[in-house]
């Protein structure tokens, strides 16, 4: 194994130096509480809410609209925990999709489990919501509708402005899982309508355990985390103030060079799916073709299963995950290319390559190449090929 | 989970170079178990003498490094041994010769036990003969009883 090639950048990104460098300080010198009364502190907590407003500029919200929490799932769970109890007089029933992270997912089911009612949304074959269907499952005790802007398996990006404006036109709030978005397309949320909207850290070169949640003000919520009086007493815990300014310089980076990144990523995004498609037979291309994360790629290799694909590629210095079961832990392949309508055994053979702006052609290429050597083996040794070869003959 | 470091090297080495992958042409049995719905079917076929000694075993396998490991062990495993003895290549035998499999991955032994059964099924019914102690092979392991003890759902 020669060069790491890494192309998980949808499961978590490096820490850039410079990233590393403005947080450093924040640990070993100015290591001060910013709740705390002396100066020392008080110049850190000047430093927070600078990282604050670069923040809630990225994304046209003001200052007192970002709350830090501890990552995407935090902001997922308070996002619906919090708003499900705040308005529990007002109704119970929330909307989502059958394609959402498990942060989102499961904690819909824990409501459940407690009283509250959910709708589900399917989604069609390329993953997008149908706006008519979801403005059908509107109900007079309707209090949210949660939508993730882009999907983290197969890229595709939700029509959320329309979803937003439909939440409005009926008097229900808006929240979006937009933890594979930030950074990497442009989100406004006044534009877009957005009333709550959850993002982590680490997904864009910025560190683990820090994101935050964007609550439009005027909106009441209980807190998840209950404790002192930081993030203006709805999130409790002492401010992590190295997290806080790795995020916004993170922001500041991502945002700075937003349109260039994503045109290059694109670029070397459809040179891949192409590729994967014109040499590699029997693949289904995961996810729509336009509105997709310029990073992602996500395929389905027929007569092969995932986990044995990554292994390989593994071998061949390739960092890249899978849908299939024998990944995920659980018998079940992914629910998101269940819901797409793959049939379990295609949903089997899943692979998802994430790009980065490191990621360069050769790495793309080498990609390719290795990939189609692997396809092969696995699917000489597949008994699905197998029969699916012995039976074209037979019909020719 | 990182399926790379649960692995045992054993594991990893039938994974990554399988022994017998392959199939035999008009062979004295052949079976074929699992479930593609659950990501794991495994074929053997089976090449027997006269004296019931299994000269040649093959596999392909559709499924998880651990399926395709315990595949290539169970082919290894059978291979010179008569038809009476290839059926103590019990699941654990498999696993055992393996250096363990990871929790999760115990049914893919299963798997690799009952192909072995459902190819000699059909070598004895192709020579009408009885083997003792053979059951008729079944052709969805998670609706064994043995799957859900291993704690299959």
């Amino acid at each position: 194994m020669n060069k790491l090639i890494y192309l998980d950048n949808a499961a978590t990104t490096r820490v850039l130096p410079d990233i590393s460098a403005a947080m450093s300080p924040y640990s070993e010198e100015l290591f001060g509480n910013p709740a705390s009364a002396y100066t020392f502190s008080g110049n850190i907590n000047c430093k927070v809410d600078e990282a604050r407003r670069v923040i809630a500029d990225f994304i046209g919200a003001g200052p007192k609209e970002i709350f830090f929490t501890g990552g995407g799932s935090e902001s997922d769970n308070w996002a619906l925990k919090g708003l499900a109890f705040s308005l529990r007089d007002r109704g119970r029933h929330i909307i989502t999709s059958k394609i959402e992270h498990h942060a989102v997912l499961h904690t819909c089911e824990f409501l459940e489990k407690i009283g509250y009612d959910i709708t589900y949304l399917d989604v069609d074959s390329n993953g997008f919501i149908s706006l008519d269907r979801l403005e059908k499952a509107i109900r007079p005790d309707t209090i949210l509708i949660s939508i993730m802007f882009a999907n983290n398996e197969i890229g595709t990006i939700e029509p959320v402005k329309e979803i937003g404006r439909i939440a409005h036109e009926h008097g229900v709030l808006f929240h979006t899982d937009a933890v594979q978005a930030y950074g990497h397309v442009k989100i406004d949320v006044n534009d877009m309508n957005i009333d709550l909207l959850s993002v982590s850290g680490h997904k864009i070169n910025g560190p683990k355990g820090i994101g935050f949640l964007y609550i439009r003000s005027g909106i009441r919520i209980e807190p998840l985390i209950h404790g002192g009086s930081q993030e203006r007493g709805l999130r409790g815990g002492t401010t992590n103030v190295p997290g806080i300014i790795g995020l916004a310089k993170a922001t500041e980076i991502a945002g700075a060079g937003l349109a260039d990144r994503a045109d290059y990523e694109i670029g070397l995004r459809d040179r891949l799916i192409e590729r994967i498609e014109k040499e590699i037979p029997y693949v289904l291309l995961n996810g729509d073709r336009r509105q997709r994360l310029p990073n992602n790629v996500s395929f389905c290799f027929r007569f092969i299963e995932g986990e044995s694909l990554l292994i390989l590629l593994d071998e061949n210095g390739i960092c890249a995950s899978s849908g299939s079961a024998c990944t995920s832990g659980s018998l079940d392949p992914s629910h998101v290319l269940l819901a797409i309508g793959r049939p379990h055994e295609i949903a089997h053979g899943s692979l998802r390559l994430t790009l980065s702006d490191e990621t360069t052609k050769e790495d793309i290429d080498y990609t390719v190449d290795s990939l189609k050597k692997i396809i092969t083996r696995l699917r000489e040794m597949s008994p699905l090929y197998e029969d699916f070869i012995r039976k074209q003959e037979a019909a020719s | 989970m990182s399926q790379v470091t649960e692995y045992s090297e054993k594991v990893m080495d039938h994974f990554k170079n399988p022994r017998n992958v392959g199939e035999i042409e008009n062979p004295a049995g052949v079976g074929t178990v699992g479930n593609a719905v659950c990501g794991d079917i495994m074929r053997m076929y089976l090449d027997i003498d006269d004296k019931g000694v299994i000269r040649d075993a093959r596999f392909k396998t559709f499924g998880c490094g651990a399926a395709i490991a315990t595949s290539s062990m169970a082919t290894e495993l059978v291979r010179g041994k008569t038809v009476q003895e290839a059926l103590e290549v019990t699941n654990k035998a498999v696993m055992e010769a393996l250096d363990g499999l990871p929790p999760v991955k115990i049914h893919c032994s299963l798997l690799a036990e009952q192909a072995i059964h459902a190819a000699l099924w059909d070598y004895a019914q192709k020579n009408n003969i009885k083997i003792e102690g053979l059951k008729p092979p079944v052709n969805d392991i998670n609706e064994t009883k043995e799957f859900y003890e291993m704690g299959g759902k």
